[in-house]
């Protein structure tokens, strides 16, 4: 009985494993294949590796994507931790409620909408103010921002959750003005949900190809956008190369961004059984 | 209300030139809740005062408003003549120890307490010192490189009630401060904070939800109910004369009877328990209207127990049976059925190292009570 039972899990999560694992193993395996065409295995080779870091192309977008993903995560991660102070520390303000819901609304909205909406302030905005005179990196990065900051914003907030609001009033009682308190106190317990929510706006700008194809203008291709315009053309074996790459950088991204997050969850349970541990006896 | 305290003069343990804190109508609204009522206080200078009360009867929010981090829905808040009801938290004379500590998980336990010296923008050389100087006095120097979540709770508690003194603040105020360690430490720990208060001289006023805790640590307490001070006094005031049947009962173990006043001429009573069917005299420095109810308490070491009926003049006799004894070590309470029905707790001291035997009652025995006209305090209902 339990042995069938464990036998019908165990099928059910391989089944589910390869139903997300095994196109990525194809697309791996294929990369390092020597034939053009992409589906007939002519042999092991790195060939499409040297083709990829040969392409000038490639190498724009990619600088151009890297780029676009560090200055979104830094300027998201700042906007998002004021948000996520203000929604868990401010106490209650006249539209607060509104404010959580705008905040947390670019989570839900679809990228489709987001990304048409961005475009129309852009225009809008070209045409009356004649700033931004070209779609490009400026409204890519503004766009990824947009929804970027949602993500931090919920990131800070349940780590200020988590943290006792006695630190910073002990803090304040011992002499510490407010933003005098938030330098020495919140910030540092901050750290880790900030690394997390910078490694994931990085990700998620580098991931992005609806939202950027709205807003990105001629010349300006992001390494998705190139990607997606050159799969059009048919498969190609020097994408699946660059394909491979990206989802090891991703891949160490979200590793590194979970290892924070359950790090810092760990370090607080610890905390928590240590005290009880303690009052339990000396 | 009161009876039994008033033909004692007022008992004024400060009479110590003006208070130090002076709390005026202090009235704190959640909503439609109101969690502190109207309190008035007044501590005076180098006093342990300890704020006592049931949980959420509003302490924790009473001394919030005295740090400032709470502010109140009206009234005004003066230390030492100067009104800081309007003054932000870092702006005033006052520091606090958290229920929680709240010791700031990122840093040692030595820069904990130098955080307070470094917003005051108090010279290295000086911070430094004071911090050695007050973590050897709460015996922590050997720990000052470690981490809070390095050390045992006793060790944090001593942390916290250093960071806080360390500013030598004018009044510290300590929300449940023994409150997170066992029974053993705790004890200990009372001895600790109330040698550390003489030796630094600085006001503390102690909020608990522990009588003994409060009895043992304070010059004065206020007993808090409901947002209100019921009373206020000296540990020996409040247990030898309560206000009323709530502080009775509060503090310490008591007997209740209900009864009628037969005859009062303004300092003995006699009171008619029906459920006794018996007269009782009390010694009360008050005039009672005849037939007045009211209650009679006696605490349970006032009544004296014997096996042999005490001599016929003594007042205030109770004939019974023994139902339980709580042996105690130094002493035992012994359970008493009475005639009438109802239990009367009695405590006696085992005065010797006697065996079972020589107990001054054993179960089933029939045992005699009495007690004093002085011992007993009446409550009006
Ligand atoms: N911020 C708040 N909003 C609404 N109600 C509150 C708030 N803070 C306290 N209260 C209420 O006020 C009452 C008094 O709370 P308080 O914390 O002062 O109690 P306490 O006497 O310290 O209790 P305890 O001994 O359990 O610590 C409680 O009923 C509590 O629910
Ligand atoms: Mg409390």
């Amino acid at each position: 009985m339990r042995g069938k039972r464990s036998l019908f899990l165990l099928s059910a999560l391989s089944f589910g494993f390869a139903f997300l694992y095994v196109p990525m193993a194809v697309l791996i395996f294929y990369s390092f294949n020597y034939s053009k065409l992409v589906p007939v295995w002519g042999g092991f080779s790195t060939r499409w590796y040297r083709v990829l870091f040969e392409s000038e192309e490639m190498w724009a977008a990619l600088t151009l994507s890297l780029k676009i993903a560090t200055v979104n995560a830094t300027v998201a991660t700042l906007l998002g931790a004021l948000a996520g102070l203000t929604l868990s520390r401010a106490g209650h303000f006249k539209g607060r409620t509104l404010f959580a819901g705008m905040v947390s609304a670019p989570l839900v909205m679809p990228e489709v909408i987001t990304g048409l909406s961005l475009l129309l302030l852009f225009i809008t905005l070209s045409n009356l103010i004649g700033w931004p005179s070209e779609r490009g990196m400026t409204t890519i990065t503004i766009a990824h921002i947009t929804f970027s900051l949602a993500y931090v914003a919920v990131i800070v907030q349940s780590r200020l959750a988590g943290v006792s609001q006695d630190l910073e009033e002990a803090a304040q009682d011992l002499g510490g003005k407010p933003f005098r308190v938030l330098i020495d106190i919140t910030l540092p317990l901050l750290m880790p949900a900030l690394a997390a929510g910078w490694l994931l706006a990085f990700t998620l700008s580098l991931d992005d190809l609806v939202i950027a194809s709205f807003v990105s203008g001629p010349g300006s291709n992001t390494l998705p956008i190139l990607i997606y315009s050159r799969i059009r053309l048919g498969l190609r074996p020097d994408i699946n190369a660059l394909a491979t790459m990206i989802i090891l950088v991703v891949s160490i991204g979200v590793f590194v961004a979970g290892w924070l997050l359950l790090r810092q969850q760990r370090l607080r349970d610890q905390e928590a059984q240590l005290a009880t541990a303690d009052s339990n006896g000396k | 209300m009161s009876h039994g305290a008033n033909h004692m003069t007022q008992s004024e343990p400060n009479r110590r030139s003006e208070p130090l804190i002076k709390v005026k109508g202090i009235v704190k609204n959640f909503g439609a809740f109101t969690a502190v009522d109207n309190v008035d206080l007044e501590i005076y200078r180098g006093e342990l005062f300890s704020i006592l009360g049931a949980s959420g009867c509003g302490k924790t929010t009473l001394l919030r408003i005295l740090a400032g981090l709470e502010s109140p829905s009206s009234g005004t808040v003066f230390v030492d003549g100067i009104d800081i009801t309007n003054l932000p938290p870092y702006e005033r004379p006052v520091n606090m120890m958290f229920q929680s500590y709240a010791l700031f998980p990122h840093m040692t336990v030595a820069h904990n307490v130098a955080y307070g010296l470094k917003r005051d923008g108090v010279a290295k050389p000086e911070l430094w010192k004071r911090v050695d100087e007050i973590l050897d006095m709460v015996e922590l120097s050997d720990l000052s490189k470690r981490k809070p979540h390095q050390l045992s709770g006793g060790q944090r508690q001593r942390v916290a009630l250093a960071r806080a003194l360390v500013k030598q603040p004018k009044v510290l105020l300590l929300d449940e401060p023994l409150a997170a360690l066992d029974k053993r430490l705790r004890e200990q720990t009372q001895f600790e904070l109330m040698r550390i208060q003489e030796q630094v001289g600085v006001t503390f006023v102690v909020v608990t939800h522990d009588q003994g805790e409060a009895m043992t640590l304070s010059d004065r307490i206020a007993v808090m109910d409901c947002g209100r001070f019921v009373q206020i006094g000296s540990p020996s005031r409040l247990y030898e004369f309560p206000k009323n049947r709530f502080i009775a009962s509060f503090i310490g173990s008591v007997n209740m009877l209900a009864g009628q006043v037969v005859r009062c001429d303004g300092t003995l009573c006699t009171i008619y328990i029906p459920s006794h069917d018996s007269h009782f005299e009390v010694e009360h420095g008050e005039y009672l209207d005849k037939g007045a109810a009211i209650w009679l308490a006696v605490r349970p070491e006032k009544i004296r127990i014997s096996q042999t009926s005490p001599t016929s003049d003594m007042p205030n006799q109770i004939l019974g049976i023994v139902d339980d004894i709580a042996y105690t070590g130094n002493m035992s309470t012994y359970r008493v059925r009475t005639e009438a029905g109802d239990v009367l707790e009695v405590t006696h001291p085992n005065q010797s190292r006697a065996k079972d035997s020589q107990l001054v009652a054993d179960w089933g025995d029939t045992a005699h009570l009495c007690w004093a006209p002085s011992d007993a305090v009446l409550f009006s209902e």
